[in-house]
């Protein structure tokens, strides 16, 4: 089964990848490309946006329209490919820093124009690729190398942030629950706007050894120990919730999709005619 | 008498009229003066031919949307001034490492920073050519006039297209303001030039192959069949990042050929009474037109001076510019900024004339006067 997928979706010859041994990032590519298998969609309608830093290295690895682009940028790109091209499905995958700092500005927008695009965040908390930097979601109090004192900054929730911004689909679970992410990525795609996923990812090479978390195994324990699904945490006492966060689905309407909005201004001139 | 398309139109007006013209069909940007009328035509006309526009939220996501729209196959254009600029460099490179055709208007105004917004400049010559960051290859051309601007729009795109690289159109607020009649000319008067795409079918498309002797890799669009990947990292003719300096060197050898060994194409110029001229005017885009009255008033005073307009800003005209050195004794730049492009004219013609510079950058244009003054100075 693993091999068909990586057969049929993967580019073989561009494997192993870079990651360190136990890092979260190749459990959620893998699970978003099985989200793409399971959806049949022609490999060569999909197209994969990347921004810079170590998530950001996934589209090389799969076999489909790929575009690695800048630090941040990955959803403006995406966006023109998006409306100038709209038959394409269009997932971005990005990291906190990459998404949710230097591409705050763009993450924002692309939510509130509700422009038909996944938008996947492997959300490690850390700046992976440069060393172990604190990212706007490091936990305050958290160590990176640029908060040798403890980060005083207070972190973002980006599925709360994504919602606030206009985002029509917001979802979040963790590298641990691998089929949720396949599970939550294909609910995004099958969403006309924009959906964001966030995948909560493990840096044991950085945010684990900076921060005493143990290796990669007792990362992901903890992935699973202190997630509570949504729909569970509503019949628990507050006591249960305490530490912990919550995956699952939190957001779903239905509104207006950007580029099908677009082509009604287009269509209005071809009845003229 | 024939049937002319004779329109009256402002500068920025004439730049989107030749960007469809060359089948532009996609345009981001963000509003910024005196660039704004770009953006503001372009949202009106392009929904009427099928095309896009879009406003992103700053100028980084204008270029990157519009490197986005052009590698699914349209032609795409971004426009802005002075801070937009800026905020597009890195991106400017991006596109010249993945070699995505873009043309890139920047309608200058007085810097730095906020600077002077509604008064013209020539600032950004230099920003142009070393903007971003690393070597890399570049095309910019300036228009002197509202019909130039259309003319040298299609050329912008044609360049973009044909050597797949970022495009820089320079001109300012006094001509992208400007209005003037022009003639529109005819389909057939007019050439345009599309990327060349790979053969249909090929079981294996690797996006930066060249065949021998050539040096532009053909381009396939997304979604097209063909699933390539791009990179801005320094990348193998696979399309997928290598560390190799072998690799690196000849890519950005490559790169850099495709305009070193394509120099006369791109080498646009107008003289302009030079044959006899002991004194040389250099000038573009808005100062030329000053610098050509200057000329003329010279003339009827018995002076002998001609003007040398570069329409083609980058590449630098090295040829050109060596044989104006050597025919004149005295060459005078004369540009809105403090000593730009004539940095570059000393370093070709030093040896041949004796240079010197007519600048100003307090937002006002250089007269003819003032031109005529430095002439009778040297
Ligand atoms: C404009 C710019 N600034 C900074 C960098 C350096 N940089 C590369 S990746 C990165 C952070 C990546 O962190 P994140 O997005 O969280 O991804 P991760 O590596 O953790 O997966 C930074 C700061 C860059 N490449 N470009
Ligand atoms: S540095 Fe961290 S995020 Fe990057 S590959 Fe290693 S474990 Fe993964």
């Amino acid at each position: 089964m693993a091999s068909a997928l990586v057969e049929n979706h993967f580019r073989s010859n561009k494997l192993p990848h870079i990651w360190c041994p136990g890092c979260g990032h190749g459990i959620i590519m893998r699970s978003i490309v099985e989200a793409i298998d399971e959806l049949g969609y022609n490999k060569d309608d999909v197209c994969v946006v990347s921004g810079i830093g170590c998530s950001s290295r996934a589209p090389g690895y799969m076999d489909y329209n790929t575009l690695h682009t800048l630090h941040g940028r990955a959803l403006a790109y995406a966006t023109g490919v998006k409306m100038a091209n709209p038959k394409l499905k269009v997932i971005v995958i990005t990291g906190d820093g990459d998404c949710a700092a230097i591409g705050g500005n763009h993450l924002i927008h692309a939510a509130r124009r509700n422009i038909d695009i996944t938008t996947v965040v492997f959300n490690n908390n850390i700046y992976g690729m440069t060393g172990g930097q604190y990212s706007p979601t490091t936990p305050t109090g958290e160590k990176g190398t640029t908060a040798p004192f403890g980060n005083i900054d207070k972190n973002f929730d980006l599925c709360n942030l994504a919602k606030a911004a206009g985002a029509t689909y917001v979802a979040r679970a963790t590298a641990y629950h691998a089929n949720m992410i396949t599970k939550l990525v294909k609910a995004g795609m099958e969403n006309k706007g924009f959906s964001f996923v966030e995948a909560v990812s493990v840096c044991p090479t950085y945010y684990g050894r900076k921060n005493k978390k143990g290796d990669a195994v007792q990362m992901m324990r903890y992935l699973k120990d202190s997630s509570v699904n949504v729909k569970a945490a509503k019949k628990l006492p507050k006591e249960k919730l305490e530490g912990k966060f919550f995956i699952g689905e939190f957001h779903k309407v239905e509104e207006p999709e950007y580029t099908e909005q677009y082509q009604k201004i287009i269509d209005s001139f071809q009845k003229e005619r | 008498m024939e049937n002319k398309n004779i329109k009256l139109m402002q500068g920025n007006e004439a730049c989107v009229e030749g960007a469809l013209t060359a089948g532009m069909r996609f345009f981001a940007g963000y509003p910024i003066t005196p660039s704004t009328e770009i953006a503001e035509i372009s949202s009106l006309r392009l929904p009427k031919v099928g095309g896009k526009f879009l406003q992103m939220e700053d100028e980084i996501a204008g270029i990157a949307a519009t490197i986005g729209a052009s590698l699914t196959g349209l032609k795409s254009m971004t426009a802005t001034s002075g801070p937009g600029f800026s905020l597009k460099q890195e991106n400017i490179g991006y596109a010249s490492i993945a070699e995505i055709p873009c043309v890139i208007v920047n309608v200058q105004r007085g810097g730095p920073s906020t600077g002077l917004p509604t008064s013209p400049a020539q600032g950004d010559i230099m920003q142009a050519k070393w903007g971003t960051h690393g070597d890399h290859p570049v095309i910019a051309l300036s228009p002197s006039s509202v019909r130039e601007t259309f003319d040298l729009t299609i050329k912008a795109f044609n360049y973009a297209e044909k050597y797949r690289m970022p495009v820089m159109l320079l001109t300012d607020e006094v001509i992208g303001h400007m209005r003037e009649k022009i003639e529109i000319p005819t389909a057939d008067e007019i050439e345009i030039i599309d990327r060349v795409k790979p053969e249909s079918g090929l079981d294996k498309y690797n996006p930066y192959e060249v065949n021998e002797g050539e040096l532009v890799p053909k381009m396939a669009s997304y979604g097209e069949g063909y699933r390539f990947h791009v990179t801005g990292l320094v990348h193998d003719e696979t399309g997928f990042p290598s560390n190799d300096s072998n690799v690196a060197g000849n890519l950005l050898d490559r790169l850099m050929k495709k305009i070193d060994n394509n120099i006369e194409d791109i080498s646009l110029y107008e003289e302009y009474r030079i044959d006899d001229a002991e004194t040389i005017i250099i000038a573009y885009g808005s100062t030329a037109r000053s610098a050509k009255s200057a000329v003329d008033m010279a003339r009827e005073e018995g002076l002998k001076v001609g003007l040398f307009r570069p329409m083609t800003i980058w590449p630098f005209l090295d040829k050109q510019i060596t044989d104006v050195a050597k025919k004149a004794d005295n060459i005078i730049v004369a540009e809105m900024n403090l000593g730009q492009y004539v940095n570059e004219v000393e370093r070709v013609g030093n040896k041949y004339a004796n240079i010197s510079k007519c600048c100003k950058a307090n937002g006002e244009l250089i007269t003819p006067d003032e031109i005529l003054a430095k002439i009778k100075e040297v």
